[in-house]
């Protein structure tokens, strides 16, 4: 089953961030969609080390960041596709207080 | 799968089936230290087990150090214990609650004698545990015999694509085989708690959870604090994951797919005759929920980790696994079995399940895991509010 290692990965096709799986410059890449196992290519605008995520489309502020095929947070500024995605431009919505 | 692998373990006097065979010695209280950490220096290869509390708690906090002391000593891994305690009357309810197990227990205090009396005496019966331990021989064990524990630590965006996934394979399959698993970790499963609940085996379990649960939150959330840096950590939010309801995910990756069979308060013992997967009301730091688990008789560990911890357990192997190669080549010595190569597509996640079982299988045999060989011995009680 050897494949070439993917650039990034997301768990379920249709979310909106993808995890990037080494230290990535900014670039086109090539990932894989864990569950469905779907091969895709995406666009990276930022430097982002192993285990950040970035994002698939354009998000407007308050949009839902989806992951495991799952809301786990709001976008808290807008971003665009390919945006470093983490605690400046995302937030909680659970946890109202819990914010950088 | 290959054939069946050959299973050895301690079968103890009340039917329990431990995978080590420690003598302890089980200060009742912070004042006790001093005296049972002099008892493992007099008898090397007893284990001294120190802890901050025990004095002037009271009500369910007080409930809760006591079961855990109680548990602790009942536990399989534990082949005899030596209770010390600055005071007769709470260190023989502790001698007594182990002794209920049939193995063997002394408890001596301190009042009225001196640490140096005392130290004597618990000596001379440690001296004959550990000789009596050492004769014990193994015998052959089934999962169904023993209780897993997981909990995840410092995790990161890996962790739910890797390390979790796997320990999930190990779930599965040791529940399949009639074995009983705990997961915990009560806030950090915000945002997907709907998905255990879903997974209840039925309505009483259903609502036990969910009380559980919003009883949890209500106390963290009532402080209004931010809480990005305590849960998630500092350590997950360097590793890339932003909210609780990411890294809530993540965690729940780890719980394989069996339904969940009963809700358990901090360090109570499962119904011996109802196998499965159990949910404990836990903290998620990593000391505090696996002293709760061992305490409740899980006598090995599995720990995935992200940006890498360090953690272990005096009584039990705790075994660490990674997705992340970073951590997997910088902290190698903490760091039991990496599966990086999942995310690499370099093998499926049944061979990632495998390796895993191959790692428990030797542990459960004796080999010692990364954190026995560090010397990681975390015993850290869970305090439920502040003491009289």
């Amino acid at each position: 089953m050897a494949i070439t290692p993917p650039q990034f990965l997301l768990h379920h096709d249709g979310d909106n961030v993808a995890v990037a799986m080494t230290d990535l410059q900014p670039g086109t890449l090539h990932g894989r969609s864990v569950k469905e196992g779907t091969e895709s290519e995406a666009i990276l605008n930022h430097a982002i080390p192993l285990g950040h995520k970035f994002a698939l489309t354009d998000l407007a502020d308050g949009d839902s960041i989806i992951k495991y095929g799952t809301k786990v947070g709001l976008a808290s500024a807008a971003i665009k596709k390919g945006d470093y995605i983490h605690t400046h431009n995302m937030r909680s919505y659970r946890w109202e207080a819990s914010r950088a | 799968m290959g054939s069946k692998p050959r299973l050895m373990g301690y079968r103890r006097e009340n039917g329990t089936m431990g995978i080590r065979n420690h003598v302890i010695i089980l200060p009742l209280d912070d004042l006790s230290n001093a005296a049972a950490e002099a008892v493992a220096k007099v008898i090397p290869g007893t284990l001294a087990l120190p802890h901050a509390f025990g004095r002037l708690q009271f009500g369910e906090d007080l409930e809760l150090t006591f079961r855990t002391l109680i548990g602790t000593g009942k536990n399989a891994n534990v082949a005899a214990v030596v209770v010390i305690g600055i005071e007769p009357k709470w260190t023989q309810k502790v001698a007594d609650g182990i002794a209920a197990t049939g193995k063997p227990v002394a408890a001596f205090s301190i009042e009225g004698k001196g640490d140096l009396h005392v130290i004597a005496e618990a000596s001379r019966a440690a001296a004959m545990f550990l000789q009596d331990a050492s004769a014990l021989e193994r015998e052959a064990a089934e999962m169904g015999d023993m209780i897993m524990s997981i909990k995840c630590g410092e995790s990161d965006t890996t962790s739910g694509l890797g390390s979790c996934p796997t320990t999930s394979q190990a779930v599965d399959r040791w529940v399949a085989a009639g074995g009983t698993v705990f997961f915990g970790e009560t806030s950090e499963l915000t945002g997907g708690e709907n998905l255990i609940a879903d997974r209840c085996i039925d309505d009483a379990c259903r609502d036990l959870f969910q009380l559980t649960y919003d009883n949890y939150i209500k106390v963290i959330e009532s402080t209004g604090a931010n809480l990005l840096g305590s849960q998630p950590t500092q350590g997950n939010i360097a590793g890339g994951l932003t909210t609780i309801e990411e890294k809530a995910l993540g965690n729940i990756a780890k719980t394989g797919s069996v339904p969940v069979v009963g809700v358990l308060r901090p360090a109570e013992e499962p119904d011996p005759k109802k196998k499965g997967l159990y949910f404990m009301d836990s903290s998620s730091a990593a000391a505090e929920c696996i002293t709760l688990m061992a305490a409740a008789g899980a006598v090995i560990h599995l720990f995935p980790t992200g940006q890498g911890n360090v953690i272990g357990n005096p009584i039990i192997p705790v075994l660490k696994l990674t997705a992340n190669t970073k951590t997997a080549n910088s902290m190698k010595e903490h760091i039991d079995l990496d599966v990086s190569g999942l995310l690499r597509y370099e093998y499926d996640l049944a061979k990632a399940g495998d390796m895993m079982m191959d790692v428990i299988n030797k542990t459960v045999n004796g080999r010692l895991c990364t954190a026995e060989v560090m010397g990681h011995r975390e015993f850290t009680f869970t305090k439920l509010y502040i003491s009289a």
